[in-house]
């Protein structure tokens, strides 16, 4: 009975949206969202796609500077650290994890945007806004990656040792690549954290409704602009700000599942 | 020497990371320090909050914690035995429900906070509210406190449910006596987990609890969570800095409590399991 109302919340969350973004889905053609030229509400204007590419932007720089250094952090837990120092890094992994966006916001917002700000005015950029993702999404790249070198069975790993494979051939030529497969689901999850993400970058991007020309450019992301722009929105105006919504549900909803789709592949 | 150069760059990068925690922190503490004091956690925001302290944001944090959890754990716990125990791995309905919650946990919180505004603070009536926001964290934390629940459930061991029917107990005696009770651990684990989310939580709330820094004086009053006061401080507010970074470590010493008393209680939880084996 409750299992089923709790499934119910789903339904009841889509129908709202559906329901509130009903008005600007009725009235103009799916794609005018993303080929009108340009963001301007109030003159009818809402065109998301800068919003979009800088959403999706954000979202690569952070999944790429997060990717590689989260696995080498998962490897340094599983197979190099010394098992006190294991315990004390997987503590700070786990409160990085817990850490809550707006405070890594701030972090962003008065510690970083002032020291980019020096070389590259105003500070708030594209590239600030990955960077500062990136510390938010590592932990869950690091903690699924940790996961998948811990479910290796251990007969790849004797075998490994019985050949006489130094350590580090082992892990980058064995436990690397059969882990990879969760890793990359991990890093999917990641991905997905990141797209939806609205604190950090609305804190860090800079909130400037623009194409990105360059990396230290401001922008504003599709999660920023919902945050930004709830407040007054009225009419089509804020039936378009739940399409966004709904734009943003399917993108995140699409990751994920592709990524339990390459966990349950790699696993069956 | 690549074995070296090798384990010597993974040390690197690892320790990396963890200047860059220290980092945050140290950045936090810079001006964040010199503001926190008892004062600081009793006293009324004053001045837009550059001024006087935090306690009405507390008391509104506390609230909407309330109202969350009071939802959330007899509806996720319910849901959670009925997942575990009343079903098989391939009932058709159970199925749907963990599809559901699967795609629950991943919407991003600003479209709970997109929902929560028009269903609960427009379409109920219940305006920007503690009421409100703690309803909208509710929906936010289930899927993830019942997934929890639901596996530390499983894990309990199945010489006790046949012990419990051989003793003809009826199936709900033997969740409430001796189900719930082993799996203890898992709910309080999620339960904990739930909480920090919900602390930690922002985007959600700003349109559903609101902005007001009045103290509360009823669930239908709005009222300003800890988050929402760090980032209504440090973005709308010139001069909110301090403020905003003594808000912020106090925040972060919640959830680094949270952190070690869910580690403590998974370390409970892993060591009864090797024993029961």
């Amino acid at each position: 009975m409750a299992a089923i109302v709790c499934a119910a919340i789903l339904l009841l969350i889509m129908t709202v949206m559906l329901i509130e973004a009903w008005p600007a889905l009725s009235s103009r053609h799916l794609t005018a969202f993303i080929f009108d030229k340009i963001w301007y509400p109030l003159e009818g204007q809402f065109g998301m796609l800068s919003m979009l590419v800088a959403s999706l932007m954000v979202m690569v720089i952070a999944v790429l500077l997060a990717t590689p250094i989260g696995i080498i952090c998962a490897i340094f837990i599983v197979y190099i650290a010394p098992a006190r120092i294991q315990k004390i890094y997987r503590f700070a992994i786990a409160l990085l994890a817990g850490m809550p966006s707006v405070v890594l916001g701030l972090w962003g917002l008065t510690v970083l945007v002032p020291l980019v700000n020096h070389w590259s005015p105003p500070g708030m950029s594209v590239m600030l806004a990955g960077i500062v993702l990136s510390v938010m999404i590592l932990p869950t790249v690091t903690l699924t990656s940790v996961a998948a070198f811990k479910s290796l069975s251990g007969a790849l790993q004797q075998a490994a040792s019985a050949l006489g494979i130094r350590q580090h051939v082992q892990i980058l030529k064995v436990f690397m690549p059969a882990a990879s497969g969760a890793i990359m689901s991990g890093v999917l999850l990641a991905m997905a954290r990141a797209l939806g993400e609205t604190m950090v970058v609305l804190m860090v991007a800079g909130n400037v409704v623009q194409f990105p020309t360059g990396l230290f450019e401001p922008v504003r992301t599709l999660t920023a602009n919902i945050a930004l722009e709830m407040a007054y929105a009225t009419d089509l105006h804020r039936a378009t700000l739940f399409v966004s919504g709904l734009l943003l549900t399917s993108l995140v909803l699409a990751m994920m599942s592709l990524a339990s789709k390459i966990k349950s592949h790699n696993n069956g | 020497m690549a074995e070296r150069l090798f384990q010597l760059s993974i040390w690197l990068v690892a320790l990396l990371v963890l200047l860059i925690l220290l980092w945050l922190v140290q950045g936090l503490l810079d001006q964040g320090l010199a503001k926190l004091s008892f004062e600081f956690l009793f006293s009324h925001p004053q001045n837009a909050g550059r001024d006087g302290g935090i306690l009405s944001i507390l008391v509104a944090t506390l609230l909407i914690l309330a109202v969350t959890l009071v939802v959330a754990l007899p509806l996720g716990l319910a849901s959670a035995v009925w997942l575990a125990e009343f079903t098989t791995t391939n009932n058709v309905w159970a199925r749907k429900v963990r599809l559901a919650l699967d795609v629950m946990a991943g919407v991003p919180s600003i479209v709970f906070g997109l929902f929560g505004y028009a269903f609960f603070s427009i379409f109920m009536g219940m305006g920007f509210s503690i009421l409100s926001g703690g309803l909208t964290l509710a929906c936010m934390i289930l899927p993830v406190f019942i997934r929890t629940c639901e596996i530390g459930l499983r894990d309990a061991n199945d010489s006790w449910r046949q012990g419990a029917a051989a003793l003809g107990m009826p199936k709900i005696k033997a969740v409430w006596y001796i189900l719930l009770p082993a799996a203890l651990p898992a709910i309080s684990a999620g339960l904990i987990l739930g909480i920090g989310r919900s602390t930690a939580e922002t985007a959600a709330l700003i349109f559903t609890s609101g902005y007001v820094d009045r103290m509360p004086e009823s669930l239908m009053d709005s009222g300003r969570a800890l988050s929402v006061h760090i980032y209504d401080l440090s973005m709308n507010v010139t001069g909110g800095d301090a403020a905003a970074q003594a808000s912020a470590l106090i925040l972060l010493m919640v959830i680094i409590l949270l952190n070690m008393l869910a580690f403590a209680v998974t370390d409970l939880w892993l060591g009864r399991s090797v024993i029961n084996d």
